[in-house]
């Protein structure tokens, strides 16, 4: 009569990839000062524009060679990693607060608090975001915080669209009524029954979110708009990198590969672990 | 106590264009009780479990009548009172026991949430209580079934752990809303023995809704017969297949097909009873549109 249980999957190599790549970078970017080959500020004119350590006129220590100022490239951009880590969880974390909590009232309660929830979040997503996020930068100053802040108020209704629809689709189903039934609250119920349930999409988006961040950190650095111009940026190498793409190529190149595989793998690890995180998928 | 189970005394039900989908209901179920009710898709069978339980769509609105639930009005508590009220006094049966389970939570922790914050009971107590009630609906390896989660149990398992949490709070009253429609075959009559047999032992009433007649016969005591949100007819069990006095229940056996011969007897409602049914709810829709406005 019983269905056997369904086999679990191991963790699955996207999984292990994506997370590998994430933990080497985010080890890499905390333990930076021991890590990082060089000093990322030191000039040396005496060094510039240093090949990567396979072609010839490389110099040992300088593994991906040096921009036009002589300056290592990978330990810029191990210590670019902090900012980028830094905006991406504090970002991130505060746009899914935000917006989770406000789907899921908005999902679970409808009437009046989803008629104004979803109208503010029609109005927010009219904006360009990237223009949004220049402009607001503008506004609220430069600065570590205020490139957090922004992020945070433009990507917030990313969450509260998902985890609406998701919320309402969880309201609808027969195991919300009996919960009523049984005499349950229903801010008990929101957070005890239909929550549970939304997690899974809460998890994969903060993860895509964090990616997400990392691009937008990247843009804003890259138009200067971001932290202090001393501290590498990936976006502010990548800006650099930019200028210099005829003599040294790598320069653009490697802050290029680094955003991309961290941003993909950030998206690659929240579907993981959504699966992991279903108990039906799971 | 002698009070009657649930009384329900002429509900009527609008939706929000004013058509009603319940014309004044009348029906009463005695404590320990199976009253079944019987009736087409769309009759109104759901709403009327529903409205006893609390839990209509916000768009169906009570207009007139009122439910009693062990001569408490519903309609006169104030909302908190009344929820309490239902959720000690009654539990659901339902249709579909995949979505009726919450799927990220494990069935143990489930069953005795219930108990443990409704009913105030300590855990170990909910929890030996649990485990009495899920042998009694037979299930054999309870220690797996606690630990699992929903998708991980067969239609009928999920069932049974369902008509386990419906009676472990010993309530007086059990909405039963087509408890086997969505099972197997094989596993209908299982399930159905069950619930008679539980509901015997425990001497719980039961509000059971079906549209099989066959079922009906087996298991109720007393019948009523709903067409279009108006109970057409309401009678003994024995006495309304003995004697059938409307014609829609007369047609509705007609349409019921035999266990021994299943195709042998499927008629339609005949065109003249429908006629007769449908002016009789215009009928009743103009004496009530009277009073009402
Ligand atoms: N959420 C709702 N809002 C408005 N009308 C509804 C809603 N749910 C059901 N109805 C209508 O109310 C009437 C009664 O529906 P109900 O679900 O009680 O029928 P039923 O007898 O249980 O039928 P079935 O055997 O198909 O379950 C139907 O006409 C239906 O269209
Ligand atoms: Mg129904």
């Amino acid at each position: 009569m019983d269905e056997g249980r369904t086999p679990r999957r191991g963790i699955s190599p996207r999984l292990w990839l994506a997370g590998g790549w994430l933990m080497l970078a985010l080890l890499a970017a905390i333990f930076a000062p021991l890590v990082a080959p060089q000093d990322p500020l030191a000039q040396d004119l005496m060094l510039e524009r240093l090949p990567p350590f396979w072609m010839n006129g490389a110099e040992p220590g300088y593994w991906l060679g040096t921009d036009s100022l002589g300056r290592d490239l990978l330990s810029r951009l191990i210590f670019g990693g902090r900012i980028a880590f830094i905006v991406a969880f504090a970002a991130a974390i505060a746009a899914c607060m935000v917006g989770s909590t406000l789907g899921l009232v908005a999902g679970y309660f409808g009437g009046w608090a989803d008629r104004i929830i979803s109208r503010i979040v029609d109005v927010w997503m009219a904006f360009p975001p990237v223009l949004f996020a220049i402009l607001l930068v503008a506004v609220l100053g430069t600065g570590l915080s205020s490139v957090i802040l922004a992020i945070a108020i433009i990507d917030w209704t990313r969450f509260c669209r998902v985890i609406r629809a998701e919320t309402m689709g969880q309201s609808r189903m027969d195991y919300v009524e009996n919960a009523r039934i049984a005499g349950y609250g229903r801010i008990g119920i929101m957070l005890r029954e239909v929550l549970p349930n939304v997690v899974p999409s809460i998890v994969a988006l903060l993860s895509l979110e964090m990616g997400i961040a990392v691009i937008v950190e990247a843009i804003l650095s890259f138009v200067n708009l971001s932290i202090s111009t001393d501290d590498p940026t990936w976006g502010g190498i990548i800006a650099e990198g930019r200028l210099s793409i005829h003599q040294a190529w790598w320069v653009l190149v490697f802050p290029l590969i680094t955003l991309i595989l961290t941003v993909l793998s950030f998206s690659q690890f929240g579907e993981a672990l959504k699966t992991r995180f279903d108990p039906v998928l799971r | 106590m002698s009070a009657i189970c649930l009384d329900i005394s002429d509900l009527s039900a609008v939706l929000p264009n004013g058509q009603r989908v319940l014309r004044s209901v009348s029906l009463a179920v005695q404590p320990g009780e199976v009253r079944a009710l019987v009736g087409e898709s769309g009759a109104g069978k759901t709403m009327i479990g529903k409205a006893v339980l609390g839990v209509l769509p916000s768009s169906v609105r009570v207009v007139a009548g009122d439910i009693r639930l062990e001569g408490e009005d519903l309609g006169k508590l104030p909302p908190k009172a009344r929820r309490t009220l239902i959720g000690a006094r009654t539990a659901l049966i339902p249709q579909d026991p995949l979505t009726a389970l919450n799927p990220s939570r494990r069935i143990g922790s489930q069953m005795t949430d219930r108990l443990v914050r409704i009913l105030g009971w300590n855990g170990q107590k909910a929890d030996t209580r649990i485990r009495q009630l899920l042998d009694e609906v037979q299930i054999r390896d309870p220690e797996r079934v606690l630990k699992s989660y929903p998708h991980e149990l067969s239609g009928g398992m999920r069932q049974r752990v369902l008509i386990a949490a419906a009676f472990a709070a010993e309530p007086r009253l059990i909405v039963a809303d087509e408890p086997t429609t969505a099972l197997d075959v094989t596993v209908q009559k299982q399930i159905l023995r069950l619930i008679v047999q539980l509901q015997r032992e425990h001497g719980t009433a039961i509000l059971f809704v079906t549209h099989d007649l066959g079922v009906v016969a087996k298991i109720s005591q007393k019948v009523s017969v709903l067409y279009a949100g108006k109970v057409v007819e309401e009678a003994d069990t024995a006495a309304l297949f003995a004697a059938p006095q409307h014609p829609y229940t007369r047609a509705l056996m007609a349409a019921t097909p035999r266990y021994t011969d299943p195709f042998a007897s499927l008629k339609p409602v005949d065109e003249a009873v429908l006629a007769g049914l449908a002016s009789e709810i215009a009928a009743a829709d103009q004496a009530w549109k009277r009073p009402h406005g």
